[in-house]
């Protein structure tokens, strides 16, 4: 096991003493006890975050009056569920349940802390607890994350925010994803409107490389342009278009199954936009070495830069992944497949997957945070595991220890980050549920040490 | 309780403390004037022989913000070179270049220093700043809110709209997110970049809005003053590292019809196109109309030679400097419609031309300048250099022979084109307790911090008077934050968590009305979630108090 460490090395330290709980609960609004329309309310159930929502509560059901989309409809209908913990199948309050996971986690020699859906104060707790036992970190999402993350270690890029899009894009072109399936209200908020800073008339013209957008989409130009080709086959098309670009001969007749001339008509689209934006979803992007064509995209957009602007969009940012990344990566240096079982941060993204270490035996308890999406359960293993999972999650292995918590901005406030990454957006508790955030949680387990 | 700081050798420049030996007495965090009559001393600590000094304040430090989580992002074989173990009190972290917020705050404390200051936060990435800095323990922190790339602004400037709703936007944006002062960077600049335009000069106009640089500066200067912030506008001018650059320098000095204004990382300002190449100093210039214009302070943003990582606001600078980093990594944001960032790593080398040459016009200006209170120490962190290299740094300004021993091992057509040899110049324990503390604390309007005197908060270094100042900055004997030994020899022994800084300006209500629409037709985000609330700091910063600091009326 290259990655264990000593128990002795993990002393209990003054340090990691549990913060106050008053710490975690920001409540930026009392909850309604009536029925009430509560406006301007975040919704954290996709990447982009939308903090326009007119959410309207009832006895505790909540329903979108306005602003919201299949996804984040059915997401608030969810009633609160179930909030008694359990310790191997039998309801346990929360203190029992605590001590419980405390006592699993002491004995560990390399904890798993994975899944991670959770919001900023979550992933702080998080971090705390994986470094008191010398964990391992990694969010559910890492191995689409690392396709960009690879990236930016590499070589950087050039990215823009939503509202740079919704103000200035003339051309949107969106690579190897329909968007709308994984970011319902994309086009209605950067796209779709004709009023931006500039203009009172906007055109924006959309290309689609790989799968065509949802018919009905609203824009705010001509009807999309579709180049049907597969996603898995798209750095092709890249290569080309930069040889174009750059006026370089080529002799291939087509790239990624679609000939030339069609290709040439995508290259001067591009390099006539004035302000371009290339977007991608890396969930999307799910072959072998999709982090190359990420590359690409991003190399295609610096060359494009050196005579107009046009910018990258990626699309991510669900379950809080972006959000877990960034609090350990300004804490450590770090984010997901970071182990701290030896004292120093150490990231290795090939060895340090939860998948990997699940097969290999490696990790000793799984720690399972979601809190977000009760369908994200848990990867089956036999190892002893807690689970910190969004309250009404339906287990198909009984755990070791089950917690349910809030969802961060229905349950309890909170802050998660944006798919553009700078933006963090500030959550709202919407009902008083009873259930503890994970950062509360963790906050328990910790005070049971 | 009350503690005493016996016999300690004091340099206190707010209060004309020289070298004065005396003691320190410390009671509930602050410094009092002695024991009242009956009181019992509780603990004492035996200073004989050392120097002591407030904590050290850094006023422009990049340490909490979007742009450095994406330098940390895209250097992890940066982080690896530098990892920094857990002990029983503190947590693991790494980074040399690009630190994380934990090692950051140890290290800070550790070297000293008390207070840290992010000076580029964009009004959208207040939450994130404030994050990161509520994760950076030990030391007091604040930011500077970007203005002047941002569209409501150029909007409000290119309607010539009164100075009146200037001043509100301002104060608007103070409170809303949280922050000390206001930092203007490339002014206009990041906003023509996103239109393509490539350059901008102070009178050069903007390609969309007709509005120049030299607008900006002046409408933002005043508007400080009016608000009555204590600090002036931080200004990172025009033309970053272009040849010739002096001469803008000087032209901004000059732009603001006599407001205040602190002209940040002024050695990348400074140059010259003299000689061969087309690069020369400019110091000699830039030092002499700071002495000549007493509404102009700076900090110099010295460059020191090792490898770092360059994160700024200026997009428009980070592209043309992209092709010279190292390693070839590069990353640009446009964000918001409120500003942007780009990401450049770059190794300064001694035998490189460019690089030699910069670290000397750095040196020439703080020892051309015969203020300290208007010429403050900075590396730009992590842009000149990390704020490791201080003591480096504090050694070349007070040891002639030490400076001059590195002059001789630079790129020798740099050393033709610099007079760093010939400047005799060393400068006085006391004169860099001003640069160090007690200039930066009053020109951040921070009363109780810089000084000993009674009622200062007890944050105080304690260092041995070694003839080799980099080991005696190094790591001080003590560290003491708000009267609690939080470091001893280069190690935390107590982890605390500092306060936040900020001013809050009134403004009249009706520019809210403004931004609403604003919002409401242009932005992504409503203007209702984009004030930050207290219930926000407390949890940004595990709980510490938000100092609110008063405006001159």
């Amino acid at each position: 096991m290259p990655f264990g460490g000593p128990k002795t090395q993990r002393r209990a330290s003054k340090l990691l003493a549990p913060a106050p709980l008053w710490c975690y609960a920001v409540p930026l609004m009392a909850p309604p006890t009536k029925s009430t329309e509560i406006r301007d309310v975040s919704c954290p159930f996709c990447g982009l975050v939308c903090d326009d929502l007119v959410v309207t509560a009832a006895a505790d059901r909540l329903a979108v009056g306005a602003n919201g989309c299949r996804i984040s409809e059915a997401a608030f209908a969810r009633a609160a569920g179930e909030a008694q913990p359990r310790v191997n199948g039998k309801a346990t309050p929360l203190d029992v349940a605590a001590k419980e996971a405390a006592k699993l986690l002491r004995g560990a020699h390399q904890p798993l802390f994975a899944g991670l859906g959770s919001d900023a104060a979550g992933a702080r707790a998080a971090g705390r607890l994986a470094e008191r036992c010398g964990g391992v970190l990694d969010h559910m999402n890492s191995a689409a994350a690392l396709r960009n993350l690879f990236v930016l270690q590499d070589r950087g890029w050039m990215t823009t925010t939503m509202s740079e899009v919704r103000n200035r894009a003339d051309l949107l072109v969106v690579a190897g994803t329909d968007i709308v399936s994984r970011f319902p209200r994309f086009f209605e908020r950067c796209i779709a409107n004709s009023e931006t800073l500039f203009a009172k008339d906007r055109r924006c013209e959309v290309i689609c490389l790989g799968p065509a957008l949802p018919g009905g989409t609203k824009l705010s130009g001509p009807a999309p342009r579709v180049v049907a080709c597969d996603v898995s086959r798209l750095h092709e098309a890249l290569g080309v278009i930069r040889a174009l670009l750059g006026g370089r001969p080529l002799q291939a007749k087509e790239a990624a199954g679609v000939p030339l001339a069609v290709w040439n008509e995508v290259t001067e689209k591009m390099r006539t936009a004035r302000y371009g934006v290339l977007a991608w979803a890396v969930a999307d992007f799910d072959f072998p070495h999709a982090e190359l064509t990420v590359h690409a995209l991003c190399d295609l957009i610096r060359d494009l830069n050196q005579t107009t602007r046009f910018s990258g969009f990626p699309l991510g940012g669900s379950e809080g992944d972006l959000t877990a990344d960034a609090v350990g990566l300004w804490q450590t240096g770090f984010g997901s497949r970071t182990s701290l079982g030896r004292g120093t941060p150490e990231y290795d993204p090939y060895h340090l997957s939860t998948r990997g270490l699940l097969e290999r035996g490696e990790a000793d308890v799984l720690f399972w945070i979601s809190s977000f999406d009760q369908t994200r359960t848990p990867p089956s293993t036999t190892i002893p595991t807690i689970v910190l999972g969004a309250a009404g999650m339906a287990l198909k292995k009984e755990p070791a220890v089950f917690i349910p918590v809030g969802t961060p901005g229905v349950d309890h406030a909170g802050h998660l980050f944006r798919t553009d990454r700078v933006v963090a957006i500030p959550l709202r508790q919407l009902r008083r549920s009873g259930l503890p955030s994970v950062a509360e949680a963790i906050g328990a387990i910790e005070a049971a040490w | 309780m009350l503690l005493k700081l016996k016999g300690g050798t004091i340099y206190d420049p707010a209060h004309g403390l020289n070298g004065k030996v005396g003691d320190l007495w410390v009671r509930d965090g602050r410094i009092v004037a002695g024991p009242v009559p009956g009181e019992r001393v509780d603990q004492e600590y035996d200073l004989t022989g050392r120097v002591v000094m407030a904590g050290a304040v850094d006023m422009h430090t990049h340490i909490g913000g979007g742009k450095l989580n994406i330098a940390r992002a895209m250097l992890p074989e940066d982080h690896r070179r530098d990892l920094v173990s857990r002990t029983a009190i503190t947590r693991a972290s790494c980074g040399h270049a690009a630190p994380g917020t934990l090692a950051a705050g140890y290290r800070y404390a550790t070297m000293g220093y008390t207070a840290c200051f992010e000076p580029a936060i964009l009004p959208v990435n207040a939450r994130q700043a404030h994050l990161e800095m509520g994760d950076t323990p030990m030391v007091d922190k604040g930011g500077y809110a970007m203005l002047g790339s941002d569209d409501f602004l150029l909007r409000l400037l290119a309607a010539g709209e009164p100075q009146a709703r200037i001043n509100d936007y301002v104060a608007w944006t103070l409170q809303a997110t949280r922050c000390l002062a206001i930092k203007v960077v490339n002014p206009g600049g990041i906003s023509a970049f996103k239109f393509n335009q490539r350059k901008l000069d102070l009178d050069e106009k903007h390609s969309y809005y007709p509005i120049t640089p030299r607008d900006v500066v002046r409408t933002l200067t005043r508007a400080l003053d009016e608000l009555g912030v204590p600090h002036p506008l931080h200004v990172h001018g025009c033309n970053l590292g272009v040849p010739g650059n002096a001469d803008t320098t000087l032209a901004t000095m000059g732009a603001t019809e006599g407001h205040r204004i602190h002209l940040t990382h002024i050695q990348f300002h400074s140059y010259g196109t003299e000689g061969d190449r087309h690069f020369s100093s400019g110091a000699a210039r830039v030092a002499e109309a700071i002495r000549s214009n007493p509404h102009v302070s700076c900090d110099v943003g010295q460059l020191m030679f090792g490898p770092t990582v360059t994160a700024s606001g200026d997009t428009m600078a980070q592209y043309r400097n992209a092709p010279f980093g190292h390693p070839k990594k590069y990353t640009s944001m446009d964000i918001e419609c409120d500003a942007g960032c780009g990401v450049v790593p770059f190794r300064y080398s001694d035998k490189n031309f460019v690089n030699a040459l910069q670290w000397a016009v750095g040196l020439e200006i703080f020892l051309l300048v015969d203020d300290p209170w208007r010429v403050l120490l900075t590396t730009d962190h992590p842009n000149g250099a990390p704020f490791t290299s201080y003591p480096e740094l504090i050694r070349l300004l007070m040891d002639r022979t030490f400076r001059n021993e590195r002059l001789a091992q630079i790129n020798a057509d740099a050393r033709a084109l610099t007079t760093l040899g010939s400047i005799e110049r060393e400068y006085s324990l006391f004169e860099i307790a001003i640069l160090t503390r007690a200039g930066p604390a009053r020109i951040l309007g921070l009363s109780d911090h810089g000084h000993l005197g009674p009622g200062a908060v007890a944050d105080v270094a304690v260092y041995r008077d070694d003839p080799d100042r980099q080991k005696m900055f190094t790591a001080p004997e003590y560290v003491f934050k708000g009267g609690e030994l939080v470091a001893r020899d280069g190690q935390v022994v107590k982890v605390t968590w500092g306060k936040y800084h900020a001013v809050a300006p009134s403004y009249d209500k009706g520019i809210e009305r403004r931004l609403k629409e604003y919002f409401d037709r242009y932005m992504t985000m409503r203007m209702e979630n984009f004030p930050i609330s207290e219930d926000e700091m407390h949890a940004f910063g595990q709980g510490v108090d938000l100092v609110s600091h008063p405006c001159r009326t």
